[in-house]
């Protein structure tokens, strides 16, 4: 197993575990922080798949992708936790039901 | 390639004139309504010289700064595009004329009305224009950002809460398009949809890539059984808001669908072309009796939007034989179904200032007090319920030939009873509109600037039926329906 592969499985796995964490968990914050893994997970395979060049030198369009993802995550990130604030000062919940958060 | 200076210019202007307005409304919110109309009308007119340009010159291809395509980002116009800028312009031009009078005795959400709706606007043309893979994603990045935080307007906790399912739900639709875009890239170190529609092939990439791109993108567009967050943010959100997000900003998501089957995986997608019109099939039925069930009037029309979506999904199936004439009729609903859905949310709004509340069963003879509106909503119902001459009844009618033709019964029995469950959902508001509820309530006065702008929407609706002269000569420049071609080595697979 090559390098890039490994760093390509190793996001798929980041995408995986947040995947699950964003479905299963009630908490908004767990939630946004499940949306930032799967972020990195899917960075960590473009990262990991640019180093698959025939020449061996890392290909930068991958790296300029991500770097353009960081900043839309971030940007993302912050809305969200807005939006968290805002709902639990108007609500008082942190979910996005009734049900209790964890 | 015909190129030609004006052409070009109007390509800047349609994303940069809203996106000057946003701008400057949000650094002057107490001049917001003035230089949101204004960028409004440029950004109308900006649409309506592409389309002009895109119509006499053919499709137009724009290297912006002056970088290739490789590298550089490349802005690209035909037929597909430019009509859909026009219908973006059509309902933004009557949004941004019901939106001061909606908001007139709202300043603080007038103030960020304006610049929200003028980035989505931008976000909408931006898309539209996009050549590549990866300006695709941050473009329809922007346009879940700004559609989120336009449906949080509200303030209220059902608004905030209907806007956070819908940030997650459309954070994750984007990061999984965003890894097929990694694998497609890995696979053919290109991200220019015209150079990718060349070199894609049927391989274990592709169709991973094919699987994470239409699974992210289905949960934008709300297709059955993913519309689950779509009823709670286009009901919560005000009713300009709910009008965009209904009429245009899932029908983005749609359109990106489409390129990417049209130029991409169209030519291994068999299977999956089932699978789409059997959940749009689902999709027309249960958003159908759902929308029957609903109480109240802006859930109602919330859940027509999931079942119109549904019948776009029915060209699938039908595209492998029909070709261009199916996808025709897809287009055709999808400018029908924006026109009516948009002047319906706006006779929502209206009768939400009438009766202060949305209860379908106390609207209370709104039809003697607000017969325009009435009409807007009745007018709009004709063509969701896809009757002649609407724009609704021309698509649907292709569709339903194409089905008949292909022996599709199936299909066209789904058309037929989503139709007849249309007809009742609409005729039930009607109906209410015209008996007197039991607690009577005060009235409230409505501007005619918001009674005007749904029934013109609504009469568009219509007229789209007699348009067909004037649309279909604009969606065949560049040929975006013709057969991609074939890929480079087919493998069959077992």
């Amino acid at each position: 197993m090559t390098q890039a592969t490994l760093y390509a499985l190793t996001g798929l796995g980041l995408v995986g575990l947040g995947l699950y964490a964003l479905i299963v968990r009630a908490h908004l914050l767990r939630k946004v922080l499940a949306f930032n893994v799967i972020g990195s997970g899917v960075f960590l395979v473009l990262i990991g798949l640019a180093r698959r060049t025939p020449a061996g030198a890392p290909d930068p369009v991958p790296q300029a992708m991500v770097l353009t993802g960081i900043v839309v995550a971030v940007a993302a990130t912050a809305l969200a936790v807005v939006l968290m604030l805002r709902l639990r000062a108007a609500t008082g919940r942190i979910t996005l039901d009734d049900s209790p958060g964890d | 390639m015909p190129l030609d200076t004006t052409g070009l210019g109007w390509t800047v202007a349609v994303i940069f004139a809203p996106l000057a307005g946003a701008l400057l409304g949000f650094l002057a919110p107490r001049r917001a309504v003035a230089v949101g109309l204004a960028a409004a009308t440029a950004t109308a007119i900006s649409a309506v010289g592409l389309a002009h340009a895109v119509l006499t010159q053919g499709p137009l291809r724009l290297a912006v700064g002056g970088w290739g395509a490789p590298l550089g980002i490349d802005l690209y116009a035909d037929g597909l595009s430019a009509t859909l800028l026009l219908m973006t312009a059509l309902v933004g031009l009557a949004v941004s004329a019901h939106a001061p009078a909606y908001f007139g005795d709202k300043p603080r959400q007038s103030a960020r009305f304006w610049p929200l709706w003028l980035f989505l606007w931008t976000a909408l043309n931006a898309l539209f224009l996009a050549a590549d893979l990866f300006n695709l994603y941050v473009t329809l990045e922007l346009l879940g950002l700004a559609a989120v935080a336009l449906t949080a307007l509200g303030g209220s906790g059902g608004a905030l809460t209907g806007a956070m399912r819908y940030l997650l739900v459309s954070l994750l639709g984007s990061l999984a398009y965003l890894l097929g875009v990694a694998l497609l890239y890995h696979a053919y170190g290109s991200l220019d949809l015209a150079v990718l529609s060349a070199l894609v092939a049927d391989s274990p990439a592709t169709r991973a890539a094919l699987g994470a791109m239409i699974a992210g993108l289905l949960l934008k567009t709300a297709l059955f059984p993913f519309h689950f967050w779509l009823p709670g943010a286009h009901a919560s959100a005000p009713a300009p808001v709910s009008a965009l997000l209904s009429a245009l900003v899932v029908k983005a998501s749609f359109y990106l669908l489409l390129r990417l089957w049209l130029g991409l995986f169209g030519g291994f997608g068999a299977p999956l072309a089932e699978l789409l019109g059997a959940l749009g099939a689902a999709a027309v039925l249960w958003g159908s009796v759902q929308a029957l069930r609903q109480p109240r009037l802006k859930l109602l029309i919330a859940y027509s939007t999931v079942a119109q979506l549904g019948y776009l999904f029915l060209a699938f199936p039908l595209a492998a034989v029909g070709g261009a004439a199916v996808w025709g009729g897809a287009l055709y609903l999808v400018l029908a179904h924006a026109l009516a859905k948009a002047a319906m949310f706006l006779t929502a709004g209206s009768l939400l200032r009438f009766g202060h509340h949305d209860r379908i069963a106390d609207l209370d003879r709104a039809v003697y007090r607000l017969p325009l509106t009435v009409t807007a909503f009745a007018l709009a119902g004709v063509s969701i319920m896809g009757l002649p001459p609407s724009g609704g009844f021309v698509g649907k009618w292709l569709l339903l030939e194409a089905a008949f033709h292909q022996g599709r019964w199936d299909l066209a029995l789904v058309m037929l009873l989503g139709g007849a469950l249309a007809a009742a959902y609409v005729f039930k508001v009607v109906g209410f509109a015209f008996t007197p509820a039991y607690a009577g309530h005060r009235a409230g006065s409505v501007p005619a600037a918001m009674e005007w702008s749904a029934l013109l929407l609504a009469v568009g609706a219509i007229l789209l039926g007699f348009a067909g002269p004037l649309v279909w000569p604009l969606l065949e420049v560049g040929a975006p329906f013709a057969a991609p071609p074939a890929p480079a080595t087919w493998q069959v697979r077992p």
